[in-house]
């Protein structure tokens, strides 16, 4: 077996270029991968690329580098996922390394130690962002909103284990639906009407067929 | 992610302060890329120098790695299957609770919640703002953060 090492290396050059535009999230760099991966490269279909980006924002971990592992492995196997990968990581390892250097030596100062100290509370405010928008998609019945309480509530009384507190997630989702099936509900698996990106998601899907 | 990091880096391994890891993650978030990389290299770098910034950037991609490559490769139409829906169906509002946590302990911890005083009323006040700013104004965070750093540097400096 020959290897397109051309094709890996295009591959690599290609999530380079992505790399730096996922600011704040991976979600910005959905359209563009959709035109690098689509558009210019032909590498994979539009619709191939919507479902991708489904279970790649619904899997553990990052969006940004799930989504380049799984294009990179559709497009070439093992060594395009890895290919992707190493082309996603290498601007934020090298931007996030030079921050952390100019950290170190600027943290000391009384104007940047200010400037954190107003910081602190829009990180508090932006973690509190993310779980209304998560809550927007999560909580839409009764169920939903007990266990996110319930969640809440035993964080602060039991000292658990985050991924632990996933793992029971897991089993507690599959165990209510298998309840409330067995007492004759009806559960409505996801929310209709979505977020933003979901919806983008969705139309990317629907626009194409 | 971010309560997962903080209860290894803070509660158990104590490689530093709840107040420094707020300032990872405001780092982190100023930068490219994922929040959950960008603090795995910025804490490793921290706490081990370049080694540590290239093991723990490791470290942190690895599961999800493994996990979409075995997807990509098995299962490529698993998010349609109804046992995954279910598993999602109660993880969501899981992991709400668990970011909803974070928050508070996050502003407990960095006095934005605590007993009543102009520096807390101050703190109180960037945060609302903030989160105003987010939800309402649909403003980009990196925004956000910066105008809370000017807002700091004018009142606590």
């Amino acid at each position: 077996m020959n290897p397109n090492w051309k094709l890996i290396l295009q591959i690599f050059m290609t999530f380079l270029k992505i790399g730096p535009i996922t600011f704040g999230g991976g979600y910005a760099m959905i359209p563009m991968i959709e035109r690098e991966v689509v558009t210019k490269k032909k590498w994979l279909e539009n619709r191939e690329v919507a479902d991708i980006f489904a279970i790649a924002g619904s899997a553990p971990g990052a969006i940004a580098i799930n989504s380049a592992v799984f294009i990179g492995y559709r497009i070439a196997k093992i060594r395009g996922a890895f290919a992707a990968l190493f082309g996603v990581l290498l601007p934020t390892f090298l931007i996030v390394i030079l921050l952390s250097i100019t950290f170190i030596y600027v943290k000391a100062n009384p104007i940047i130690e200010a400037a954190f100290e107003g910081i602190r509370p829009a990180v508090v405010a932006l973690i509190a962002f993310a779980g209304y928008k998560i809550g927007l998609t999560a909580l839409y019945d009764k169920a939903t909103i007990v266990t996110a309480i319930l969640t809440i509530v035993a964080l602060f009384y039991l000292n658990i284990h985050p991924a632990l507190i996933i793992i029971i997630g897991i089993i507690t989702g599959i165990i209510l639906v298998k309840v409330k099936n067995a007492l004759g509900f009806t559960t409505k698996l996801e929310k209709d009407s979505n977020t933003k990106h979901k919806k983008k998601i969705f139309s990317l899907t629907n626009s194409r067929r | 992610m971010i309560p997962v990091i903080e209860a290894e880096v803070v509660s158990k391994h104590d490689w530093m302060t709840t107040q420094e890891f707020t300032d990872v993650i405001a780092v982190a978030s100023m930068s490219p890329g994922p929040i959950a990389t960008n603090s795995a290299i910025f804490i490793g770098y921290n706490t081990a120098g370049l080694p540590g910034a290239i093991f723990s950037t490791i470290g942190s991609v690895l599961p999800s790695l493994i996990i979409i490559l075995i997807i990509a490769m098995f299962f490529y139409k698993m998010h349609e299957h109804k046992l995954v829906k279910s598993a999602f169906y109660g993880l969501r509002p899981i992991i709400t609770g668990l970011i909803i946590y974070a928050a508070i302990s996050f502003a407990i911890s960095n006095h934005v919640i605590g007993a009543i005083s102009t520096h807390t009323f101050i703190l109180f006040t960037i945060f609302s703002l903030s989160l105003f700013a987010l939800i309402r104004l649909k403003m980009n965070p990196i925004l956000v953060i910066f105008i809370s750093g000017i807002a700091g540097i004018i009142f606590f400096s």
